[in-house]
């Protein structure tokens, strides 16, 4: 008697539908367990982390501050995924285009410079991601080398790139030489929303991403494209669809997403240059992105959710004493259930009494 | 339904924490923001320490609440401002990097009283707090001076901040009293805090001939390393004795209980203001491990320069200070280095061959 | 002790964590799977190896626990990604977070106590000797096992039926199953074998490098080693001269600065990523003598029926 697993005829919509549901009551109750194995009451634990944020205007704001560079990479990363280039450098081409605006910041510090400075900063950050994002798709292209690796070391170089720059040439003079620029002028911030919250325009900016992503996908020919050359790339080629220039080019985007969320928050919540402005944006998008499906609406909710877990982890932090370490094994379970369910779209278990092979 | 249940729950929830509140409304909330793990046996745990030192002194009168591993960037000042809506009236950051945020929301919530660590941004609602360690490095290079064989210090640097730098000179101030021609090599990790790291950069300083090892970064790594190697060592921030019992000299301790206590009881009386405070040896803020492992004429000449420093009669930065370039530097406070040029250093005194990076 | 000698030690010492976990995911990819998730494996590895050697009292029992953590931990993974088809790359990558995550609940009760570290061979004349005595004959164990272990895995993958049947799997898993190799099963123990290496690599860190835990202990050694089987063309041999560059970068930045070199030390962290690039790019060029990688790796793989 065997289990196992077959490839179903067609997809099956229903568990297409369900199995994201299915996959969050299972975290819960794996997380519950968990709660116990801890010590600490399971309902109120988890309605630490998915209630509580959720009932005051602060925390939501909080949520949607969080979410905005999550999505925003997301959704770049989910083009790249669906072509089968696989960005995982998201996080040095934030860094990298954060820098990349911060230059112009840092040169009109102080010069009473007008409006202009932000919105050419956000168009600093765009490029110089995209460009640093080429470096690992073109040695993808032209010589082969993995993108998983080339992109991975990129993040790395890009950290230390920063940590030089605020360390040296572009330290504040007035900061007791620590590392860090000098606060960036109001021309060069972006505009909060709303008075007293920190939710900005960086959230506006996410969301007309995610429109740009569906329409990209759903309904132009170079999102038909991309969709091809991923799931069958044998049709591509007949269609003649150039899955070179494809990686490039969703490399580039991503890259070019990954810069501008990077520069926006460097030019938003954060307010000035220096090391650590990410806790892991580039990383974490990657996960909001298969957790979305790489569905750009399925993705602003992923990001949300994502984002809700954070914000509910800290505030189970204060007031349940719960370690912080829970949010990241709550994340890694969230994942595997949405993966493990997805499967279950494209394949299904049979159990085989006889043992007999397929004639 | 979901609204009713979302809602039933936040009534719930806010009922449960103002019953919670109503029997608690007589205590005083202190939050405390970590940037390090309670258990890192370092800056943190220290910290942590004087945390539970409040509770035993006040008992009832108080509720402490913390949060770790808080990173530097955007989520701090989340983190921050979620221990003020939990109802946290005096709030204590414990890192540099919080200082723009601690400013953030202390301008939003002015009744609400914050204390930020080794920092140099104030307000009516905020104060600022450190410790002169410096003191103690100077005394340890006394010690170091008479100890090392070869004459060679190792220095374990975290990052070339005037802190560190500070740290620096005051060691090879002290160790040029009792040997005018001491050297030291100096390594930066780039790190607080890699066990690893300082590890490797222990052995590297010893085999190129160091003796004596001192660190400003935050594991017991390069006491352990020195341990295996017969050689001596300081701990840092707290007794790092237990990895190298016949290793280490002594250690700079960081005693935060009674400024903490001060400071509670001021807001419990009502009476806190914001100040400006940069405890040394005197008022106990900074405090020396036990001297081991030396001779006792050693043993004598660290506690005499403990004392006198004590009494005021010995100021490690007196002038004249000599930098690395052989000129004399500017003496603002009359007859020592003021406390801006302390804090703001940025040069190496002479005796000491490297270059400061990043200048 | 002379420079050179104490330099060498320390090379050896650090590169042997990455030689261990690049061993197992090495094996792992040979076969055609690629594991993303050894950064997790090792540090669940680290804590549940100090942890064992701290309640035991022995290295070895430390070492076995962090092999046993390792190993359960890719087993998720393979249930996952074989079992039901996933992704390679996310399924990976939600390893690494849960591991970290794991791994800091379970050290948490951990931190601030020390164990002896692991001993060091001493042989009464042969470790002596000046220069190599130390080097050959006067590493801790862990050393000694990581080149045993390349070596039997070089002997398994080029030597031996089964090694010729894996790699196999890894180049066309289409035609390994025709031939009636079961695909998955070799799969799984590939990837067991690599959790097994990243426990054993995260372990070596608090019981023999530094005999105590700190969460995060890892920092990101498990990337490097990942990018070191790239780098090694999948090729045990040139595995151990890559784990050993690396390590040398890592302990001569340190060097260089205490003798006063300028070059800022950001620029010298970073070389052995860039040089890491560089390479990538070289071998996938140069194509003639070198092996690219296993044709098969990363896709799925479900047996039809």
């Amino acid at each position: 008697m065997q289990l196992v697993l077959e490839k179903r005829a067609e997809r099956s919509n229903t568990i297409a539908l369900v199995s994201p549901l299915i996959a969050i009551g299972l975290t819960l109750v794996t997380m519950s367990i968990l709660f116990a194995i801890l010590g600490k009451n399971p309902v109120s634990a988890l309605a630490a982390y998915f209630i509580a944020p959720l009932t005051d205007s602060y925390s939501l704001q909080e949520i949607a501050v969080k979410a905005t560079p999550l999505v925003m990479i997301a959704i770049g990363l989910s083009l790249c995924y669906l072509a089968n280039a696989w960005n995982i450098g998201a996080e040095g081409q934030f860094l990298i285009g954060a820098v990349a605006g911060s230059w112009l910041a840092v040169k009109t510090q102080g010069t009473g410079a007008g409006p202009w400075v932000l919105p050419v900063m956000l168009l600093l950050g765009a490029p110089a991601g995209a460009l640093y994002a080429l470096i690992p798709a073109l040695c993808k292209v032209k010589f082969g080398a993995s993108e998983i690796l080339t992109s991975l070391m990129l993040v790395y170089v890009a950290d230390l790139f920063l940590d030089y720059l605020v360390r040296g040439p572009w330290r504040d003079p007035a900061g007791f030489n620590f590392p860090t620029t000098a606060e960036f002028d109001p021309v060069a911030t972006v505009p909060v929303l709303i008075e007293g919250g920190r939710l900005h325009l960086g959230a506006v900016i996410a969301l007309v991403v995610v429109a740009a992503g569906a329409v990209l996908l759903g309904k132009t020919i170079k999102g038909f494209e991309i969709r091809v050359v991923g799931a069958a790339p044998r049709a591509a080629r007949f269609g003649g669809f150039n899955s070179n220039q494809l990686v490039l080019l969703t490399f580039a985007i991503s890259g070019a997403l990954a810069g501008m969320a990077g520069i926006i928050e460097v030019a938003g919540p954060v307010g000035h240059l220096q090391p650590g402005i990410s806790p892991g944006y580039g990383f974490t998008a990657i996960i909001v992105a298969f957790l979305g499906r790489l569905n750009p609406v399925g993705i602003l909710i992923a990001g949300l959710f994502l984002a809700l877990t954070f914000i509910g982890g800290e505030q189970a932090q204060i007031a349940m004493k719960i370690p912080l370490d829970v949010t990241k094994v709550f994340q890694g379970i969230l994942l595997f259930y949405v993966l493990a369910c997805d499967s279950l779209i494209l394949y299904r278990f049979r159990l085989i009494f006889a043992s007999r092979q397929v004639a | 339904m979901k609204n009713f249940f979302i809602a039933a729950t936040a009534v719930m929830l806010t009922a449960g924490a103002s019953m919670f509140g109503a029997s608690a409304a007589e205590k005083l909330k202190v939050g405390f923001i970590y940037l390090g793990p309670v258990g890192d046996f370092g800056w943190t745990y220290q910290h942590d320490l004087a945390r539970q030192a409040l509770v035993k002194e006040f008992g009832d009168k108080i509720e402490t609440t913390y949060l770790e591993n808080v990173s530097e960037g955007p989520d701090a000042e989340r983190s921050i401002e979620q221990l003020v809506r939990a109802g946290n009236k005096l709030i204590f950051t414990t890192s540099f990097g919080y200082m723009d945020p601690t400013l953030k929301v202390a301008k939003k919530y002015p009744s609400v009283h914050f204390e930020h660590a080794t920092g140099f941004k104030r307000d009516k609602n905020m104060s600022i707090y450190n410790g002169r360690f410096y003191e103690g490095r100077y005394i340890q290079g006394v010690i170091a001076g008479k100890m090392s064989k070869a004459g060679v210090l190792g220095y374990i640097g975290s990052f070339p901040i005037p802190e560190v730098v500070m740290g620096i000179n005051a060691t090879i101030l002290g160790a040029q009293t009792v040997n005018p021609n001491i050297k030291v090599k100096i390594i930066w990790a780039n790190t607080w805090f890699d066990p690893g790291k300082e590890a490797d950069a222990a052995k590297a300083l010893l085999d190129q001939g160091a003796d004596v090892i001192m660190q400003h970064t935050d594991s017991p790594a390069a006491m352990q390393i020195a341990s295996e190697r017969g050689k001596l060592a300081f701990g840092q921030d707290s007794e790092m004795i237990k990895f190298g019992p016949k290793t280490q000299l002594t250690s700079i301790m960081d005693n935060w209980a009674p400024y903490y206590i001060d400071r509670v009881k001021a807001e419990l009386d009502g009476k806190w203001t914001s100040e400006d405070t940069w405890g040394g040896l005197k008022s106990k803020m900074v405090v020396m491990a036990p001297y081991t492992n030396m001779p006792d004429d050693v043993k004598k000449l660290a506690m005499d320069t403990e004392a006198a420093i004590i009494d005021g009669k010995l100021f490690p930065f007196k002038c004249p200070v000599v930098g690395q370039d052989g000129k004399e530097v500017e003496c603002k406070g009359g007859t020592r280095l003021d406390d801006g040029q302390v804090l703001g250093m940025n040069f190496y005194v002479k005796g000491i061959d490297d270059k400061i990076p990043g200048k | 002790m002379e420079l050179i000698e104490a330099i060498i030690l320390a090379v050896l010492a650090a590169s042997t964590p990455l030689l261990l976990a690049a061993t197992g995911e090495l094996v792992t990819e040979r076969a055609g799977v690629l594991n993303l998730g050894v950064e997790g494996m090792m540090i669940v590895g680290a804590a549940c190896g100090f942890g064992g050697a701290w309640l035991t009292g022995s290295i070895i029992i430390g070492a076995l626990c962090g092999i046993v953590a390792g190993t359960l931990l890719s087993l998720v993974f393979a249930m996952m990604t074989l079992g039901l088809a996933v992704n390679q790359v996310a399924t990976g990558l939600a390893l690494t977070i849960l591991g970290i995550g794991l791994s800091g609940l379970i050290g948490a009760g951990f931190v601030g106590e020390r164990i002896t570290p692991a001993p060091h061979l001493h042989l009464p004349v042969l470790t002596d000797i000046p220069l190599v005595g130390r080097i050959l004959f006067g590493e801790d164990a862990f050393v000694y096992l990581s080149l045993a272990l390349v070596v039997a895995v070089w002997l398994f993958l080029y030597r031996t039926r089964a090694g010729l049947v894996l790699r196999a799997v890894g180049d066309n898993h289409v035609s390994a199953h025709a031939l009636g190799y079961p695909v998955l099963k070799i799969r799984m123990f590939a990837v067991m074998f690599g959790g097994a290496c990243a426990g054993l690599a995260g372990a070596y860190l608090p019981l023999a490098y530094t005999p105590f835990f700190i969460p995060g202990m890892t920092a990101g050694r498990g990337w490097i080693a990942l990018a070191l089987v790239v780098f090694a063309s999948w090729r045990p041999g040139r595995l151990v001269v890559g784990a050993y560059l690396f390590g040398a970068v890592t302990i001569l930045q340190l060097h260089a600065q205490g003798w006063g070199v300028g070059i800022p030390s950001q620029f010298m962290s970073a070389l052995p990523y860039l040089a890491t690039v560089i390479v990538l790019v070289l071998i996938s060029r140069a194509r003639t003598g070198g092996s690219t990688a296993p044709a098969a790796l990363g896709t799925v793989f479900v047996p039809d029926r």
